[in-house]
């Protein structure tokens, strides 16, 4: 079997930055679509950000939504049509920031779609700000000395919040810097899918990413500093899984 | 058959014989009568209703809802709308149909609870960023409210842009008797646009971003060709003694209900007054008022709201400078009596 592009992508060439992880985390959640979900109705949910041409690279129908509103238009798309497959994806500082009431309550209502929460640390697309997901230390143009916890406050850690709530039916922090968890992250993905489809609640997968840009590394180095310093703060792995009493 | 309901219940019920599926709101006194009247109705008939977490998930919620082709409502009034601005905005830049009531009350900030009309330059302005409109009606009575309502849907649909029910505390607190016309039918609308998932058919996106300037122009031309279009066709006046007027009040909503009495009783002193109501405060009846302002025995305007003249340069603009325009309001929740506008008038003619 040949190495294809999946049939729910379009041929419209991606515009991310060179060794940026939303394209490999698009080429999953299509993967996933492909393999399980070809005759279903789908409808995705784009945020604000660099993400924000993302209906450009799917051939199915999107919703666009403001910046952090994607888990409340998302509510609003899948009460509307039940048995779709919905998912919004969305960065760190839409879904982590401005978003947060947003998606805390979508969660909590049980809301039957998919939540893709792409952490890479920076506001990327306003040209790499600090985020709510920015770890102690780190550099960014708007916190110019590294992230101080007295001044700047601690990290967020959206998906430990989101496991206590009650209708939440899958919770994953997953990467994508290396093989073995790329791999681990389309699994995540097609779980969520299936509890969604099962409706089972609300499913949110944080995919850990890398901004070679505003890291100012390298591809690789930017893939290794998820390795070296990024899992020092955000531990990997499935935290929730309804159907399967986790 | 004729009954007696409150105005934000016979609101809701007008919603919901026009065809209203999903209704998404946040509690906000005097407009939560309606929130608690969808929550009944609407969840029993298989509809969707969800108390948001906040207005502005309310209002994104109603996009998520209208990409999909639903009729959809929410309610909120003054600091509520305020946070509804957003989300106002992206449905009038996706071309988004969504019914918004604003039941009004004073302001600015926290304000007051009583009735006002503190809200009509963030309802006919555009409110929200960018270049865009709102069809906005204010109905002076519960009857008006409920046919504005159904109205309201089916233009939302017919134009794919947001339409505001602009009421004050009173409009939405009071009881009234009204009737319902069991004949009615909503209107059905083709969505070709609407989003549904389907994927046997051309993608659909619903979307707001134009990101080359020259497609955000065209977009912004196209929408100002929708926009004179519904200028054209959706102006709605209501003219009240006002053929041989020499003095001509401006007022709308339930302030004009005041207002009418009081040139009653000044036509019984022998006044020659009239009133002109907008329904529509966008489209604003700017031709109606320049008409009037053209006539040699007009000899001024009286401007009467419930704010301190949010619209008073609206009359203006349309009046041309051809005539005076006096202004007489009560802000902060306060209500002019009849009495007070008939001594203004009065002073005037001194
Ligand atoms: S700025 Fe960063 S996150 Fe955005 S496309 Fe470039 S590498 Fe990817």
């Amino acid at each position: 079997m040949g190495f294809k592009r999946p049939e729910c992508l379009t041929k419209e060439s991606m515009h991310y930055c060179p060794g940026c992880g939303h394209g490999i985390i698009h080429r999953l959640i299509a993967e996933v679509i492909d393999e399980d979900y070809k005759e279903n109705k789908i409808i995705g949910v784009a945020p604000v950000g660099c993400a924000v041409f993302i209906y450009d690279y799917f051939n199915f129908d999107f919703v666009a939504a403001a910046h952090g509103r994607a888990t409340a238009a998302a509510t609003g798309v899948k009460r509307s049509i039940p048995d779709a497959l919905v998912f919004s994806y969305q960065g760190d500082g839409d879904i982590a920031a401005i978003g947060t009431s947003e998606v805390i309550h979508a969660a909590t209502r049980g809301e039957n779609f998919t939540a893709i929460f792409v952490n890479n640390g920076v506001y990327a697309m306003t040209g790499g700000q600090m985020a709510p997901t920015t770890i102690p230390g780190q550099v960014t143009v708007s916190s110019p000395y590294g992230r101080d916890p007295k001044v700047q406050g601690y990290h967020i850690k959206l998906c430990e919040m989101l496991v206590p709530l009650d209708g939440v039916a899958f919770v994953a922090r997953t990467s994508i810097h290396n093989l073995k968890n790329i791999e681990f992250t389309k699994k995540a993905i097609k779980r969520a899918f299936e509890l969604q489809m099962n409706n089972e609640g609300f499913s949110i997968i944080e995919v850990l990413s890398n901004c070679p840009t505003n890291w100012g590394l390298s591809p690789c180095e930017s893939m290794k500093r998820i390795e070296n310093e990024v899992l020092k703060y955000y531990s990997l792995g499935i935290f929730k899984d309804k159907g399967r009493g986790i | 058959m004729k009954i007696l309901m409150k105005g934000n219940e016979a609101i809701a019920e007008a919603a919901l014989r026009a065809g209203c599926e999903c209704f998404f709101g946040y509690p906000i006194t005097p407009q939560t009568e309606l929130l608690q009247y969808m929550a009944k109705k609407l969840l029993k008939s298989g509809g969707v209703f969800i108390q948001a977490e906040s207005e502005v998930g309310a209002i994104n919620m109603a996009y998520g809802a209208s990409s999909c082709g639903k009729r959809v409502m929410t309610s909120s009034s003054g600091p509520g709308i305020s946070l509804k601005q957003e989300g106002i905005s992206y449905l009038a830049g996706a071309e988004l149909p969504c019914v918004i009531v604003n039941i009004m009350r004073g302001g600015p900030g926290l304000g007051n609870i009583n009735a006002a009309q503190s809200d009509y330059l963030q309802a006919t302005k555009g409110g929200g960023h960018g270049d865009y409109k709102v069809i906005v009606f204010a109905p002076s009575s519960v009857q008006e409210a409920v046919e504005l309502t159904m109205k309201a849907f089916d233009l939302a649909d017919k134009y794919r842009n947001p339409v505001m029910i602009l009421g004050d505390g009173m409009l939405g607190q009071m009881m009234e008797v009204v009737e319902f016309d069991d004949s009615y039918q909503p209107q059905k609308v083709e969505k070709p646009w609407a989003v549904t998932g389907d994927r046997k058919r051309e993608k659909r996106v619903t979307n707001s971003l134009y990101i080359v300037p020259e497609e955000l122009e065209k977009h912004n031309l196209k929408l100002r060709e929708k926009y004179k279009k519904i200028k054209e066709n959706e102006v709605m006046v209501e003219e009240y003694l006002a053929d041989d007027a020499r003095v001509i009040f401006v007022s709308f909503g339930m302030c004009a209900r005041i207002v009418k009495s009081a040139v009653n009783r000044l036509r019984q002193g022998g006044e020659k007054v009239g009133l002109v109501r907008p329904i529509t405060l966008w489209p604003f009846p700017e031709n109606e008022l320049k008409s009037y302002a053209s006539k040699e025995e007009v000899e001024f305007f009286i401007d009467i709201e419930m704010n301190l003249g949010q619209m008073l340069e609206d009359v203006k603009l349309s009046v041309e400078g051809k005539k005076t325009v006096h202004f007489y309001g009560r802000t902060g929740g306060m209500v002019p009596t009849i009495q007070e506008i008939m001594d203004f008038y009065y002073s005037l003619k001194k």
